[in-house]
Order: structure tokens, then sequence, then C-alpha cells
């Protein structure tokens, strides 16, 4: 039987950007902190020999273990979902620092229509505008509320950003923390296409530091070498901010953090009304415990926090059959596929140089930045080159149409490997009705406990952006001095074996009608009051985005929520 | 196209790299590369001291035994036959050495005999359906499985249009053979064509351009064809460079020190 452990204040599932930065925050104001993790430690001595692409970007090194855990997928409700046996669409982390580890650290702040998508856009177009099926939501936040915390996050991590953005995105009450990244050569030829077709190219904040930082908690950094491994790598310099080298090391000396490693958590005890405790099994020695806490904070990404409520059996799951219920709901992920490679005969660039997150990009097609009154959709993309270090086993730039592999392929590799520069788009994804998680019938995870299942697909919002995002990626493609250029600009069925992105969002989401929504805009669980659930989970849609900025964002405003709701002594706050 | 610049005393490279690594620096270093790193075979090349390239060159030095090449998994029969068609995937040409010359087969036999042919960071649990297309791998096999399987019906299916093992066929049979597997239009021994062509594929690429630490990628000349760097410690000083940039690569070998 579980052994019961003494009672804390708070525990923390996951121990990721959003666990560090609760962790932090909560120990920092005096409170009693313990951080389950199922994975194990981590620390940048960890990562003299990350520079190794088979291991971490064709292995998965830093990945969970699919043996012991996967999903299961299916395109629609008529299909029988099956396991994600291998790696493919997108990755899950593990291990302290979970996927904020090795991610690229690309800083996006979601634009001001983002919160409020529903209200915006039936205001401007009108209530037909947003399909029947489509379940867009207001996020029960404002822009303007969430600003301070974006500014938390960034002083925190030194964001390194320019001075200032294009008036059509949100705007900044507090500079970046640092100045930008360099600019590459394949940047300048960007900003300056774009610039010349009239819009808004910026350099894209990075969370890989332009210069040597110390931030408010004391903590200092040096700057990103450009050397190229971010993306599937954890970084040895501690020059791209992750949770290890930012915000754990700060609840750590507080004295009153206690990281519990190779403890999995299995289910949340409760009454229907609170939750009481936290099983979980230590993945070492099998040993089942029960950890009771004052405030149970689900911090996982995605998946793991979804499931953990599903299998607790605490809120109502949702049900597309009759659109009640809400945990599950609201699943959406990233739309990619809008590009333009720009091909140049004449020169070659230095493209195994690069940082994750160093590229320029614009929004000029994002969001509600331009009239949808035509468009067969909404919302938008992030417009970006970005130069992240091209690998030589994962980049195999052979030409569309020809063969992949034999002689022509071999010369076609090598010739190219240096001498294309894309431009692509970064597209929002929408909501659907019958796009949810729920837990899988059949298959199990290493415990025994249900897999998390998947019914996802993309739509015709989805092949309407691509198509129309495309068209813009090849205009600037186009002015950038290429020998010629050569546009995708289709979007297929969704298929779970190609890297996609690992910007899976829902299933938690946020809002202000409890009756569709998991937790209000403190992240505090409305059918229990002691529960708080934070990540990309929350997010009623997905933006033309990466998601970290705002995941952070949404975390210190958890950690405030924690806080009140500790010191009211109960309820809702 | 070449940049070369000129080679500085190694005390300024390391004085650079302690600097960026934020050793340097004052306080509490969190982050930041730290003692066992630093003072390697910084004065090679890399940023400071970028050394034009090498022509290129072939890999095969006499000079040492290589212990490393030896089989783990595969039949000496089998190894020949993945050899043999992993040369076709990435033959010898005027750029440089194919697949048979880089090791690529010493790499793909040492990686079935470990975790990755083994499944074993992957979900294995039945049952097992039919997959629609969008739904990834489904098979029962092990990767090893699938790909010893895969080699016997490459002879199998050789034979039979050819009259000889895969390895001893010409180039231009062993072509048509691989692209009847691409084409899924074998299935042999229960292995799907297809799933066995793209294993095999993709494990080459792998053993021409990983690290020399897996066996393959000889000498880096997998990487010197592309012009890829390997394992650089920092490109601070030439990422805002125009001019295209070679330099001799480094590999995870170079940054090793134990002492």
């Amino acid at each position: 039987m579980a052994n019961k452990l003494p009672k804390v204040p708070v525990v923390i599932v996951g121990m990721g950007w959003v666990g560090g930065i609760i962790a932090a925050e909560l120990t920092k104001a005096g409170h009693h902190v313990v951080g389950l993790e199922r994975g194990k430690s981590r620390s940048t001595q960890d990562y003299y020999h990350v520079h190794d692409e088979l291991r971490y970007a064709s292995r998965y090194e830093l990945m969970q273990d699919l043996s012991k855990e996967t999903v299961t997928f299916r395109n629609t409700e008529k299909m029988r979902a099956l396991p994600m046996r291998s790696y493919g669409s997108f990755l899950m982390g593990d291990g302290v620092g979970g996927a904020g580890v090795h991610w690229n650290g690309q800083y996006y702040r979601f634009l001001p229509y983002d919160f409020q998508i529903r209200t915006m856009t039936e205001e401007r177009y009108g209530k037909n505008k947003i399909p029947k099926d489509m379940p867009l939501r207001d996020w029960g936040i404002t822009y303007d509320e969430l600003e301070p915390y974006f500014v938390k996050y960034e002083q925190m991590s030194g964001i390194s950003g320019p001075q200032e953005l294009p008036d059509h995105v949100g705007k900044m009450s507090k500079p970046f923390a640092t100045p930008p990244m360099k600019t590459s050569p394949g940047m300048k030829l960007f900003t300056d296409a774009a610039t010349k077709l009239g819009y808004h190219p910026y350099i894209i904040p990075s969370a890989n530091l332009s210069q040597d930082y110390a931030n408010p908690d004391g903590i200092e950094r040096a700057a990103c070498q450009y050397c190229g491994y971010c993306e599937r790598f954890g970084c040895e310099y501690g020059a791209k901010a992750d949770p290890v080298v930012t915000v754990l090391p700060v609840a750590q000396k507080s004295g009153k953090f206690e990281l519990r490693t190779h403890a999995n958590v299995t289910g949340i005890v409760h009454d229907g009304k609170k939750a009481t405790a936290v099983q979980y099994v230590n993945t070492l020695t099998g040993e089942q415990f029960e950890q009771p806490a004052d405030v149970v904070v689900l911090a996982s990404y995605v998946f793991s926090n979804v499931r953990l409520l599903l299998m607790s059996k605490l809120g109502k799951p949702y049900n597309p059959k009759d659109d009640t219920g809400s945990i599950g709901r609201n699943y959406a992920y990233q739309v990619n596929g809008a590009s333009t490679s720009a091909y140049y005969e004449d020169r070659q660039f230095n493209m195994a140089m690069g940082a994750g997150a160093l590229g320029s990009s614009l929004d000029d097609f994002n969001g509600d930045n331009f009239d949808h009154g035509d468009l067969k959709f909404l919302h938008g993309a992030n417009i970006r080159f970005t130069q992240t270090g091209l690998r030589p086993i994962q980049y195999q730039p052979s030409l569309p149409g020809k063969p992949k592999w034999g002689g022509e392929f071999k010369q076609s590799t090598l010739h190219n490997a240096n001498r294309i520069l894309g431009v692509s788009g970064q597209g929002a994804s929408m909501p659907n009705r019958y796009h949810y998680l729920d837990l899988d019938p059949e298959y199990k995870d290493s415990l025994g406990l249900p897999l998390i299942r998947l019914t996802f697909d993309f739509m015709e919002q989805d092949v309407e952006l691509v198509k129309f995002i495309a068209g813009k990626t090849k205009e600037i493609a186009d002015q950038m001095g290429a020998t010629r250029t050569e546009m995708n600009d289709v979007i297929k069925q969704y298929n779970i074996v190609p890297y996609q992105s690992t910007h899976n969002t829902g299933g938690t989401i946020m809002g202000s009608d409890p009756a569709t929504s998991v937790v209000n805009s403190y992240l505090q669980m409305w059918d229990a009051e002691n529960v708080f659930i934070c990540g990309a989970s929350n997010f009623p849609h997905n933006s033309g985005y990466n998601p970290t900025a705002t995941v952070g964002a949404l975390a210190y405003r958890t950690a405030e929520g924690i806080e009140k709701y500790i010191q009211k002594g109960g309820s809702l706050v | 196209m070449t940049k070369q610049s000129p080679q500085q005393p190694k005390d300024e490279s390391r004085r650079k790299f302690l600097k960026y690594s934020g050793t340097a620096l004052g306080g509490v270093v969190v982050g930041g590369v730290i003692g066992g790193i630093i003072g390697t075979n910084r004065s090679k090349s890399g940023p400071e001291g970028a050394v034009p390239p090498e022509a290129t060159e072939t890999p095969q030095s006499p000079q040492s035994q290589d212990y490393n090449q030896a089989l783990m998994f595969f039949s000496q029969g089998q190894f020949q036959t993945v050899e043999a068609a992993a040369e076709r995937i990435f033959p010898k040409d005027d750029n440089g050495p194919g697949a048979k010359e880089l090791g690529v087969a010493f790499f793909i036999d040492h990686q079935m005999a470990g975790a990755y042919g083994f499944n074993a960071r992957e979900y294995m649990t039945p049952p097992f359906y039919k997959a629609e297309a969008t739904q990834g791998y489904q098979l029962t096999f092990k990767r090893r499985d699938l790909l010893a399987l895969g080699l016997d019906s490459l002879n199998e299916y050789s034979q039979d249009k050819h009259q000889n093992t895969f390895a001893k066929i010409s180039p231009e049979q062993q072509d048509e053979v691989l692209t009847a597997f691409e084409k899924d239009e074998v299935n042999l021994k229960g292995v799907p064509g297809l799933a066995f062509f793209t294993i095999l594929r993709n494990l080459t690429l792998e053993g021409v351009y990983a690290d020399p630490l897996y066996g393959g990628n000889k000498n880096m000349a997998g990487w010197k064809m592309r012009n890829y760097p390997g394992n650089q410690m920092s490109y601070l000083d030439l990422i805002e460079k125009e001019e295209f940039i070679q330099m001799e690569p480094l590999s995870l070998h170079d940054h090793l020190q134990l002492s």
C-alpha cells in the first residue's frame, strides 16, 4: 500500500517551466513547496558532449521514454486510435526542466487579439464569421491584465529582443531584458525584402542570451555562442534560459523547496470539492506514496495535466456528442506547412551556425492584423526566417520530386546544404468541437494506467490558412535575391509521423464560464478550489506563435493566485 | 568563398572561451561550461583558428587498426548485403566517399546491437492493429528483426530477378531491386518492402553524418563533403559574416578530456 507522507502546504506535479516558476515564486514568499518530477535531475554539466545529433535529435535522449508512456491518436472518432509507437509529430519532455530544457528559445507574447478572440472577431466580422463547430473562446483574461506577468518572465529569463516592436503586436510596459541577437546575412535578406514590401519585420525575441545577464534573482548567465544546438538539446553554456539555470536554483536556495525526482504522479486524491493529496510511484523502486497537501498544482505541459484529471475523475470530462463537460476540450496544435524555399546558386550561407531563436519575423499576417472579411479562415501566422543551425542527419535538402537516395540525391543534398533560405509561416490553430483529449479505452502505460487519446485533424480553416500564408512567404522570398524559389502551399490530413511542432495546446482551458472552461484567470480549477492547473493546456486555441512566453506569464499569474488563495484561507480567487 | 582567418595564439582563444562560457563572470554562475571542457583542442580550429579546408581525401588510413570495425549483430553475409545496399543509397562519387568507405555498415551493425535495434524507448505493447497511413509504424517487429529479415528478402528478391545475391548483382540491378522495395512492391518474409527500405535509408544517412564515435562518418569525411563543421563550441565571431566559411570539422572525440 501507499506510504502516506506528512502533509505539505504545496505540492507541484512536474518540474518544467511552470513548476519551476511557481516553486521559485512561492518559496521566495516563504511557503514550503514539494516538487514531484517523474524523470531525472539535470545540470549543464550533462551537456558537455551535447553536440551529438544522433543521440539527442534522432534518438530523443532528453524526451519522454515512450516504452513507458505514449499517446494514442486518431484523426476522427470513426477511426480506432493507435499508439504513437515512436516519435514523430511532437516531442514530449521529461526530467527536471522538462521540455524547457530542449526548446529553441523563441519568445513571443500572444497578441491582444488572442485573449479576446471571440469578442473581437464578432465585433469586426459579425457572429456568422465563426464556423458552427469552432468553439472559439475569450480566455477570461485580457492582454493588458497578463502584461505584467510577461514582464516578470522576460526579466527572469533575460529575453533578448528589439527595443521596439511593431504597433500591431501587444504593447510592452518594459523593454526586453537584453538587446536583440546578432543579425546573420539571411536575416538581413529577409528583413530587407519584407521592408521593401511594406511589412514590419523584427528580430525574434530570444531566450538565448545576446549578452551576459544577471537577473533580478541574482542568477548570472553567459551569452549565447550561436553553436547551432538548441532544439532537442540542452545548453552547456546555460545561455538558453531553462528552468534548471533560472528558477529552480532560486527555489533551492530558499531552503523551502524539496525536489523529488523519479516521482511519477498517478492520481489526485479528492472528495469531489477539494484535493487532499497526490499519489505517486517512485519509478526506480516501485514504491507508492501518498503526499497530502493544502494546494495541488498540475504543471505539466498539456497531456499529463489532462490525463491526471481524467484518471482521478476530477472535473467533468468533455463529451463532444452533446458538447458538455470541459476536461479535454479544445485540443489544438500548430498549423505549419506554408513555406517558400529560396535557392541561391551563386552563394552559400553558414547554415550550420545559428541559435534556436535566431531569426527575423513579421506579424502583418498574424492574428487579426489584416482583413479576414473575404477570407475563409480566422487568425494567421507569424512569418519568419530562422537560422537555428542546420544539422546534417535531419536536414536532407533534396529537390521536390527528385530521388530520395542514390547518386543524384547525394549530389543534390551536398550542393544545397548551405544554399537554401526558408521563409515559413507558423500558423495559428483554431479549436474544433471534435478535436479533444480523453482516455484511451484499450492501451495502457507501463503501470497499467490508460494512455491519453488524441483526436485531431486539419480542417478547411487550416487548408485555407496555409494557402494564403504560403503566398505571402513566396512574395517575400521572391524579393530576397535568390536564383529561384519554390513554394509549398498544401496541407493535408494530420499525420503523426513527420515532425511538425511540439506546440500542442488545450484540454484544461481557461475562461470565465465554469461550464465550458476548467480554470479561472488565476488557473484555479472551478471544480476544486485548491487545485491549480497551468500549462499550454490552458490555451482555448493556439496562436501563430511559440507558446512558452504565454505559458511563462500564466505560470507567474498562477503563483500569484496560489498566494492569494493561501492568504484568503480558501475559496476562489 | 573560402575564408581563412589568421591562426591566433592559444592563450587568446582560451581567454575568450572563458569569457564566453561565463567562467570569468563574477558571482554565482549557474549555467556555463566549466571544468572539464576548457582547455581542450581549441587551437586546432574554431572561430579564432579557422583553417583552410583540405581537399576531399580518402579516409582509409593504414596506420592503425580500427578495432571498432567488427560485428556486433550481423552475420558476415548480412554485413555484405547491408554494405552493398548502403553504398547504393549513398554512393561514392566525385564529391567523395560513399557509405562503404565511410563505415556506414559498421554503424548500422552497432546500432542494431543496441537500444535502437531493440526499440528500447518505443511503445511496443500489444495489441497491434493495421494502421491508417497517418498513424505511423505499427509493426510487431523490432528494428533488428525488420532489418535482418529485410536483408534476407533483399537477397531472395535479387535471386529471383537476377539469379544472384544482392551484393553480387550489378549496381544498376541493385538500384532496380531497391526501387522495388521503395515502391512497396515487395513483401517477402512478412516484411513490408517500404518499411524496410525507409529504415535502411535512414540508417545509412545517419551513418554518413553522425559523429564518428558511432562507427560511421569515418574521419569525418561525411561532414567534410558537406562543409559541415561538426562539433564547434562557438560561432559568436562568425555568425554575422557575409562570406561562407569553411573549417576543419571537430568531433566529440576532440572535446574529450578525462584527466
